[in-house]
């Protein structure tokens, strides 16, 4: 069953915790993912010397906690209950660029030590700063982290269960898509969004829906059709376009007297409620790009084919209303 | 009247150090590069050409000059005339992690002096560039400090020198090059006329005109409530954000990032209401609106019936033939 498996307060908000050996890149990583750091200027980021516990509320609460280096949760006076008690998912940060073997030793023991106290905890492995190497490299790597794992584990009796790997990268959209795909593992209501987006996009002919978390830029879903990463990756930055000009035109003008452009009458037809953007492409069988605000939170994005959407517009504006309805149902915040 | 309807060839160097990141910014703003495909340029070997045309009559003439001492030695001396004759404005490039700032200085000197002799009316605009590489908290002192000294050496042009901070990681590019293009413009004050008509008639906030493959800004019509706008870097930033964009969905498409244009984008909410269409051939309008379906719609609408009179200032120039200047 997929919920929050360690939440006490059961409120299905999943909490991370982020792991791994000093300058694996677990603060840049944080950083660039929650607080928009240009990931260049990750270079100037002081080493973390004290665990580091932020608190990102958005759609979902998370914790992050960044640990500076390897802890030792055997010793006693360390609250292991407090750190790992209330956890939905650990994440451990290994420098792909470096010498990794300590730190999948590190790793394997801690993995024998969670499953055998803490055996709900999801662990998800980052082989990180991927940029820069070369394919053949990475696979070769990849693999070897993945082999030294699974074979230290069953010596020892543990099977794999619990544990997943992904490539990723601060400089690219990598890191938010294995982001996303943690996040998912966590969300209770999983099931019935992904099916909403299925009908969504079968009724409205689209190519690929998701919905966006779009502070973190973490999808907390999509349909069920196969993914692509450069569908991600296009969406994600279609809603980077709509958040930056929206920052721009969209200050508050409330405290101005009087505008002087601003002499139109009270009108009911003001405004849309919840933000919406079309792009249309010149290009023939260019894809069009349709987004809605569907909370303070989230937001939808659909990747359409090429018949003209404006045509359609009717229809895809009637079934949005219904999912955004329905999701007010699943999400009543 | 004809004579300012003419194609305005208007010849722009752009020198530095070998390694400032000259044909780095070059690639950026006309040739779609990303700031991450630049490591890929060899240094350039002479001068490299190209060719832009810009709204209305402007036609940018660019000789991108290859750095490394001998080219430079070969413009000064054998050249001179040929590169420095003619010049409407010439970018010269600092690299501010320089180690020998006074050599470049000097470099500096020889070319304005070659310029002054050659093109005395030539503007002059100086790009301290890579500032990325610099802390935040020191790059305003640096930049001022180096300015000083560069205008110091300015000669004749001193006061009229123009200094920018870029790099090729963030907007500051575009905030440096929407000013060189603005200066270059001939007929800026038509446009803007026109502009300012048209957004009077459609209850515009803003009007920005861009040029549609780089992005840059040509002009833009600001009115009311939006002169308060606390983004006032907002031009370069629209123009990165819409560069970005073109390069995304070129990449989604496997489409070269020259053959994705917008042939519509809307942005509604509850405070603005924002489109871009396109003007002409080579210029696209982005409007921003107060947050009323009726005014976004009409907007749209009288967009299109002035369509044709922008397009009257691009098409005298399509009667004459280029005049290539190599
Ligand atoms: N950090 C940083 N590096 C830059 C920037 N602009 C260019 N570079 C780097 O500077 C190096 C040299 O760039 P080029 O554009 O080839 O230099 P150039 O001035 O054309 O050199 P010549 O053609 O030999 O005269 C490249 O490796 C670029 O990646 C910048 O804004 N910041
Ligand atoms: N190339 C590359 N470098 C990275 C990446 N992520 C982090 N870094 C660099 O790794 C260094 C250490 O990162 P930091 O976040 O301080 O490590 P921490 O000690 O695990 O918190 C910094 O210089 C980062 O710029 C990445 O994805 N790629
Ligand atoms: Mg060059």
């Amino acid at each position: 069953s997929r919920k929050t498996p360690n939440s006490r307060a059961n409120d299905g908000k999943p909490r991370l915790l982020l792991m791994g050996q000093r300058r694996s890149g677990k603060s840049s990583i944080s950083s660039v993912v929650f607080h928009k750091l240009p990931p260049p200027e990750t270079l100037y980021l002081e080493t973390t010397t004290r665990i580091k516990k932020e608190y990102m509320h958005s759609f979902m609460d998370f914790q992050v906690w960044d640990f500076p280096g390897h802890l030792n949760y055997t010793d006693p006076s360390f609250d292991t209950e407090e750190i790992f008690g209330e956890i939905g998912a650990l994440i451990w940060v290994i420098d792909a660029q470096d010498d990794f073997f300590d730190a999948v030793t590190k790793l394997n023991e801690l993995i024998q030590y969670l499953q055998e106290n803490y055996p709900e905890i999801i662990v998800e492995v980052f082989i990180h700063k991927v940029d820069g190497l070369s394919d053949d490299y990475l696979s070769d790597t990849y693999q070897i982290i993945v082999d030294r794992v699974q074979d230290e584990l069953e010596d020892s009796g543990h099977p794999l269960g619990n544990v997943s790997f992904h490539r990723t990268s601060i400089y690219d959209h990598s890191i938010y898509e294995a982001f996303s795909k943690v996040i998912q593992k966590l969300i209770f209501e999983i099931g019935p969004l992904e099916s909403l987006l299925t009908t969504l996009c079968a009724n409205c002919k689209m190519e690929k829906a998701y919905l966006f978390d779009v502070l973190s830029k973490i999808y907390i879903a999509s349909d069920l059709s196969p993914s692509d990463s450069s569908s991600y990756e296009i969406s994600s930055e279609y809603v980077d376009l709509v958040v930056d000009i929206s920052e721009i035109y969209g200050w508050d003008r409330n405290e101005l007297e009087g505008g002087d452009t601003e002499q139109i009458e009270e009108d009911p037809e003001v405004g849309n409620q919840d933000a919406e953007s079309l792009i249309v492409l010149e290009k023939k069988n260019g894809s069009y790009l349709y987004l809605k605000e569907i909370n303070k939170y989230l937001a939808l994005i659909c990747i359409m084919g090429d018949d003209s959407p404006t045509d359609r517009k009717a229809l895809i504006d009637y079934n949005v209303g219904v999912f955004q309805e329905t999701l007010k149902q699943i999400f009543p915040r | 009247m004809s004579s300012s309807k003419r194609l305005k060839q208007r010849k722009v160097l752009l020198m530095g150090k070998s390694g400032a990141g000259k044909s780095s910014m070059r690639s950026i703003v006309f040739s779609n590069y990303v700031a991450k495909d630049v490591r890929r340029l060899g240094a350039t070997i002479d001068v490299e050409h190209s060719n832009i045309k810009f709204m209305g009559n402007l036609m940018l003439n660019l000789w991108d000059c290859g750095g490394q001492d001998g080219f430079v030695e070969n413009y000064l001396l054998h050249s001179r005339s040929h590169v420095f004759g003619g010049v409407a404005v010439l970018i010269f490039v600092f690299d501010i992690e320089s180690r020998e700032f006074a050599a470049d200085v000097i470099n500096y000197g020889n070319i304005i002096r070659a310029l002054e002799e050659c093109s005395p009316n030539a503007k002059v605009f100086c790009l301290i560039h890579k500032m990325d590489l610099v802390q935040s908290g020191f790059r305003h002192s640096l930049f001022e400090q180096r300015a000083e000294h560069i205008r110091a050496a300015s000669e004749s042009f001193g006061e009229a020198v123009e200094f920018f901070p870029t790099s090729i990681w963030d907007q500051s590019l575009y905030k440096a090059w929407t000013q060189i293009i603005y200066f270059l413009i001939p007929n800026a004050q038509t446009i803007e006329s026109m502009l300012q008509d048209l957004a009077e008639v459609i209850h515009a906030r803003e009007i920005i005109l861009y040029e549609r493959t780089t992005c840059l800004m040509v002009t833009h019509i600001t009115k009311g409530t939006e002169l308060q706008n606390p983004f006032t870097d907002r031009f370069e930033r629209i123009s990165s954000i819409l560069k970005t964009h073109k390069h995304s969905m070129a990449k989604h498409m496997g489409v070269p990032a020259g053959s994705a244009n917008f042939a519509e984008l809307q942005i509604k909410t509850g405070r603005f209401m924002f489109f871009i269409t396109r003007l002409t051939e080579n210029t696209n309008l982005a409007v921003s609106l107060p947050p009323y379906e009726y005014i976004f719609n009409s907007a749209r609408v009288n967009i299109s019936l002035m369509r044709p009179r922008f397009a009257e200032l691009e098409l005298s120039n399509k009667k004459r033939p280029d005049i290539g200047s190599r």
